[in-house]
């Protein structure tokens, strides 16, 4: 019984209330993932489990026994940054920093998530692939609050390494 | 060595302008950027301590009362729980800006719903979670007033000057209206959060916090040690927005588990406790009065505001600030009241004031234009006046003017008068609306270190934060340009109590003062080096890491000859600013959405203007009114703290139901920054920017949304209840929706 | 959150067996029985996790479609077939909640979601809902959010969720299973008006687990889900409408309405489509509709606007789906 966590394998915790987030934090001191509300109401703690985003918050260790979790230390490192890492500097795509690895963890697997075809509120087409346009990107990226007000910046980010890749 | 000034006179040297290496207001990516992106910056409760324990604050459902016992005993026996900290030292409340001593004690003495009243200390957060929620106590509580307009008021300010009533009665055209604002909350998105160390009788706190000298003070007050034996680090804060200004409950409580344990103990607060215990924005109730001629020129201007706070706090929501000296009209009636009422304490939440005060008087500059029928920008272009209306004293520089021309061409303003619901695309009605911006400018006094290593690289050290605005930036762009190095030959050390202590961040004083603070030390650097070479500091040339001069050259290192020299510089606020008006402008340009049928209002684009001294970081400056446009759009349409009208607790205490702004609610946002130099604001010229981006431009919203759909909204937010009932109420008989 | 038995459910007739035991709760996404045990709003002393069962199926049903139970809200929302023959199922799920917790949340979760009201998840407030018979604090206070419709002097509290407003106009089926017995509920009467006894909020009995939503043969027409919410997204609905409409001839031959958060259910009136069917569409007859909608209608003074705001919302969605001009 472990959680795999950026390729590492973590005994399951002692307490079942522990949450994912409050297991990467503290027994995988992983802090990059951070708690902003600890409600599912913020996005802080976004990180992949299995290639897929959600809030780790509120989902009980315990239950992700066997997934693979990444996080953002596992997206990139100082040395190695993810290209998503550097648009959101290049592009100042953060100010205090507290939501950014949520944001970055987001915004990573929503173009997976467009690629993949999958429609969103801001989708006018149910029926077309989604275009990556500003709208899907700020309607995607609204589960990700970012209290300093660097929405533009961040959708100016994505937007740079969806272009680059598309 | 130090260089202090304290600056008495302007300084119109400029110097920063002409020392060439050209990197002071270069939009620069910030230095720690690498870091955050890839969530290796350390944020307070992130710190790897051996041991520590894990401490969660009790609060109790009262609004008002004493809490007369506590039952360690009923949580002791659950597992893991260690301790129950119910000392006498600890807060209730937070301590307010720049206190400098301990806020209200005891804890126990309760003056609001859901005030912190003790600490349970456990092995892990589960635990302890789960016992605070069990502690027994025993309470009294009494009847508290918990509406503002229910409870007798205090004068805080005001001003008196003519005869408003009669200028009103006399005026061509008028408008006497009144708007209400309701609570914010500043919602970083750090919950407070501190790990506090005791060893040998010396206290070290991880910690969010926006100020340090200060809340050392508070802290060390708070506790009965002396300052020397705390010491406080914040290198990274995860937005403070006024919150993290004075010291709060989290950290005195931890700290007082840690002394008492000698173990360490963190404590990070709730989403919840951070709502309902740290710092509210007041709600406001305003009456704006406007008495013009008949060419819209001002003859009376009347402000007054009503707000609230806890008994025996002195902060007043500073309604009024800019009110004073925005507009022209010489008979003028300004007054602050104030209502004491037990809801937690009101405080500073970003660009207090102005933040709700300036939106307010921008709706009745609209319908003024509206009655005079002129251009609402030629109206506030008529009434800006050649000196403060009341004081007479001249600004030290103002760029108002320039931000409505140059901000209204940038966003292809339409001009006025016409006519509301001009124009739909489908179910929605469009429109767009201006408004003035204003932020009074402070300075505070700051010092900061700066050392240059025998390598020819540059420290900069201060314990002044960086709160996400930029501070590690602009300090080390302020040395390059002193120093003549490239960024990438600077390091900047904040957050840390040990080093000279800066201004700390708040009321947007940090870039002018701690700025000014290096910029002294670098002077301080660039006489000695100077001194070396027998040359005057004025003809000597720092650039690109050489030093140079009539007839020489030499690279740093060479000239250091393998020592360091360091400097500090401690800049002290002076007579500069005394016989003169100083301020941030700025100007405010929304284009929005409203449906016709719901009222749901959406804002399409958005431009600002802003002129604010020197820009030191065009690029950090730019996100920074990027944040304050953000924010204006969740003061005009989403923000809003509902406080329960029978106890006074605060329902929306979670970011489910308190909305601040998603990604979807902002569009693009076009920022103008316009270069000004202000010789009496600090000796870099610059003035602050950190709230003037949300000094007005929620007015600018509600004022679109009248050119969209016909509907003058005087309430904030402006919900889809509201607009829809506005809407309602302004149609024209003929119409049916 | 309190201690809990932590408990995984490797069968479905296990998960039965064990969420039979008194304070027993099942946990399948956990997006909203996390955050309402850390609240300590949900003490359960066993949790049992389902999440490992095998019933995230999406697959044909006769015509129909059957979504498992564990089929998260995303995997329902980009199903081709849902996209295809079930427009407003996906649309109502992609205007809740954000896309990691649509990533979490599964079908039956969704089903179960509970209100949103502040009382009920402040336990230091009165609420009949979590603590039967301590009053409704949300009745003299703050009732923004609160329902209009079928509301008790015990409980004005509305049911948050979005995918289960498009189910009811959709007429889906819920399949329930117990140890003893199976059985099928549709989504219209799986939810409940709080009365005298709020703190249950659907018919679901201990020991039962949702199974599955049917959703009947696709209908086509003109299928739309309008939310009204105070931020663009990741906010509940003040009021929001599910509507399957089809006209021919210029009259409707169907308009199957369903509305959120007005409700402690999602609200459904027949006498709505009675009304419209066979009618041509103007202004004056979604007059008439909302008044079927709002007769009974009771506000709490802060909710007041959700009566106008249902009416306006009705209008427009239904001149949407017509094509009639305002």
């Amino acid at each position: 019984m472990a959680i795999s966590i950026n390729g590492q394998d973590y005994a399951l915790p002692q307490d079942p209330r522990t949450s994912l987030l409050d297991f990467i934090r503290g027994e995988a001191r992983l802090p990059g993932t951070k708690k902003g509300c600890d409600h599912g109401q913020c996005g802080a703690c976004t990180v992949l489990v299995n290639g897929i985003r959600i809030n780790s918050c509120l989902s009980l260790a315990v239950t992700n026994d066997g997934d693979e979790v990444t996080t953002i230390e596992g997206l990139g490192t100082l040395a190695a940054p993810s290209e998503m890492q550097l648009a959101f500097v290049a592009h100042d795509g953060f100010q205090c920093g507290y939501c950014t690895p949520g944001q970055i963890c987001s915004a990573t697997a929503m173009l997976q998530e467009i690629a993949a075809g999958w429609p969103s509120d801001a989708t006018a087409d149910l029926g077309a692939a989604p275009a990556l346009t500003d709208d899907e990107i700020r309607e995607r990226m609204s589960g990700n609050l970012c209290r300093c007000g660097a929405y533009a910046n961040i959708v100016a980010a994505i937007r740079d390494v969806a272009g680059e890749n598309a | 060595m130090t260089v202090h000034l304290k600056q008495d006179a302007p300084d119109n040297r400029d110097v920063l302008d002409g020392t060439g290496q050209g990197v002071i207001g270069a939009p620069l990516p910030r230095p720690e950027g690498l870091m955050k992106v890839t969530g290796t910056a350390t944020y307070a409760a992130e710190y790897a301590v051996e041991g520590c324990l894990e401490g969660v604050l009790v609060t109790v459902p009262v609004t008002r009362g004493e809490v007369l016992s506590i039952d360690e005993h009923s949580v002791l026996t659950m597992p893991g729980v260690v301790a129950v900290i119910s000392d006498e030292r600890m807060t209730g409340r937070p301590a307010q800006g720049m206190a400098g001593e301990a806020p209200f004690q005891p804890a126990q003495e309760v003056c609001y719903w859901g005030q912190p009243v003790a600490l349970v200390v456990a092995d892990t957060f589960e635990q302890a979670r789960d016992a605070a929620k069990h502690l027994a106590m025993e309470w009294r509580s009494e009847d508290a007033p918990i509406d503002p307009a229910s409870v007798e008021t205090e004068e805080d300010e005001s001003t008196l000057q003519g005869d408003l009533a009669h200028a009103m009665a006399e005026a061509a055209h008028s408008v006497d209206v009144v708007i209400t604002t309701e609570g914010h909350a500043s919602a970083a998105m750090e919950p407070h959060a501190a790990l506090a160390q005791w060893n040998d009788g010396a206290l070290t706190v991880h910690a969010s916090l926006q100020m340090l000298k200060f809340n050392r003070a508070e802290l060390a007050d708070s506790l009965g040690l002396e300052e020397e034996q705390v010491r406080l680090l914040s290198p990274y804060v995860g937005g403070g927005f006024g919150s993290k200004l004075g010291v709060s409950q989290e950290v005195v409580a931890a700290s007082l588990a840690a002394m008492k344990l000698g173990r360490p103990v963190r404590v990070v607060m709730s989403r919840q406790q951070v709502f309902q215990t740290v710092e509210r924005r007041s709600e406001t109730h305003q009456r704006i009065r406007l008495a013009a001629d008949a060419e819209g020129k001002l003859t009376g201007f009347g402000h007054e505001a009503l707000v609230s706070n806890l008994p025996g706090e002195t902060f007043a929501e500073p309604v009024l600030q800019s009110s004073q000296f925005l507009y022209a009209g010489e008979n003028r009636l300004l007054k602050l009241d104030l209502a004491r009422i037990h809801r937690m304490t009101a405080g500073s939440v970003r660009a207090p004031g102005e933040a709700v005060g300036v939106q307010t008087v921008e709706q009745a500059m609209d319908m003024l234009a509206e009655k005079v029928g002129m251009d609402p920008i030629e109206l506030r272009l008529r009434n800006i006046p050649e000196v403060h209306p009341a004081k007479g004293t001249p600004f030290s520089s103002r760029k108002l003017a320039e931000c409505l021309r140059e901000g209204a061409a940038a966003f292809g303003w339409e001009p006025r008068p016409r006519a509301p619901r001009h124009t739909r695309e489908g179910e929605w009605w469009i429109g767009t609306g201006v408004a003035s911006g204003a932020r009074v400018h402070f300075v505070e006094e700051a010092k900061a270190r700066v050392t240059l290593r025998p390598d020819g690289t540059a420290l900069v050290e201060t314990d002044m934060t960086d709160i996400g605005t930029g501070t590690y930036a602009i300090l080390g762009q302020v040395a390059g340009e002193m120093l003549g190095l490239v960024p990438d030959d600077i390091e900047v050390r904040l957050g840390d109590t040990d080093l000279p202590p800066g201004s700390g961040s708040g009321g947007s004083v940090g870039a002018a003062s701690c700025g000014s603070a290096v910029f002294l030390a670098c002077q301080g650097l660039r006489e000695q080096l100077a001194k070396r070479l027998n040359v005057g500091a004025d003809e000597l040339a720092l650039k690109d890491g050489f030093a140079r001069w009539d007839g020489g050259e030499k690279a740093l290192p060479e000239l250091l000859g393998g020592e360091p020299l360091e400097c500090t510089g401690h800049f002290e606020p002076g007579a500069s600013t005394e016989d003169l008006t100083v301020s941030s402008f700025g100007a405010f340009f929304a284009e929005v959405a409203v449906n016709r049928w719901t009222g749901e209002t959406r804002v399409r684009r958005m431009t600002g203007a802003f002129g604010f001294g020197r820009v030191l970081n065009a690029r950090t400056a730019r996100s920074q009114c990027l944040g304050g446009l953000t924010w204006c759009i969740g003061n005009a349409l989403t923000e809003s703290l509902l406080f329960d009208p029978v106890d006074g607790h605060l329902a929306n205490c979670d970011l489910a139901e308190y909305h601040v702004p998603v990604n979807r609610d902002v569009p693009d946002l076009e920022v103008l920054l316009l270069e000004e130099r202000d010789a009496a604001a600090s000796p870099i010229q610059a003035k602050g920017v950190g709230e003037l981006g949300l000094c007005g431009g929620a007015g600018a919203i509600a004022n679109a949304i009248y050119d969209a759909c016909g509907a003058r909204v005087f309430a904030y937010p402006m919900t889809p209840d509201r607009v829809m009932a506005a809407m309602e109420s302004s149609r024209p008989p003929s119409e049916s929706t | 959150m309190r201690p809990f038995d932590y408990q995984r459910a490797e069968r479905l007739e296990h998960a039965a067996q064990l969420t039979g035991e008194p304070d027993t709760l099942a946990l399948a996404g956990g997006t909203n029985l996390v955050d309402l045990m850390k609240l300590q709003v949900e003490t359960p002393q066993t949790l049992v996790d389902i999440g490992r069962l095998s019933l995230g199926t999406i697959a044909e049903d006769g015509e129909g479609l059957r979504i498992g139970a564990l089929a998260t809200n995303t995997a329902t929302a980009v199903h081709p077939r849902v996209l295809a023959d079930y427009p407003v199922l996906a649309r109502a799920i992609l205007a809740g909640a954000t896309q990691q917790l649509r990533n979490k949340a599964t079908t039956g979760g969704n089903l179960c979601q509970r209100t949103r009201c502040y009382y009920f998840t402040n336990i230091d407030q009165p609420c009949n809902k979590r603590e039967p018979g301590s009053g409704c604090g949300a009745i003299k206070g703050i009732a923004r959010i609160h329902a209009v419709l079928g509301t008790s002097p015990q409980c004005i509290a509305t049911y948050p969720g979005d995918m289960a407003v498009a189910m009811a106009a959709l007429d889906a089926s819920v399949e329930i299973a117990s140890e003893r017995r199976s059985r099928t509920v549709p989504v219209r009467n799986f939810h409940r008006l709080p009365g005298d006894t709020p703190e249950k909020d659907n018919v679901l009995e201990p020991g039962e687990i949702i199974t599955a939503v049917t959703l009947p043969a696709p209908v086509g027409g003109v299928q739309l889900y309008r939310k009204v919410r105070e931020r663009s997204s990741y906010a509940f609905a003040l009021c929001s409408v599910a509507a399957v409409v089809d006209l021919e001839e210029g009259r409707f031959t169907r308009a199957d309405l369903a509305f959120g958060g007005l409700a402690h259910k999602p609200w459904h009136d027949p006498r709505i489509a009675d009304l419209l069917i066979g009618s041509e569409p103007s202004l004056a007859l979604f007059d008439k509709a909302a008044d079927l909608l709002l007769e009974g209608a009771e506000s709490y003074g802060e909710n007041d606007f959700k009566i106008p705001l249902a009416r306006r919302t009705l209008a427009a969605v239904l001149c949407e789906a017509t094509g009639v001009e305002p």
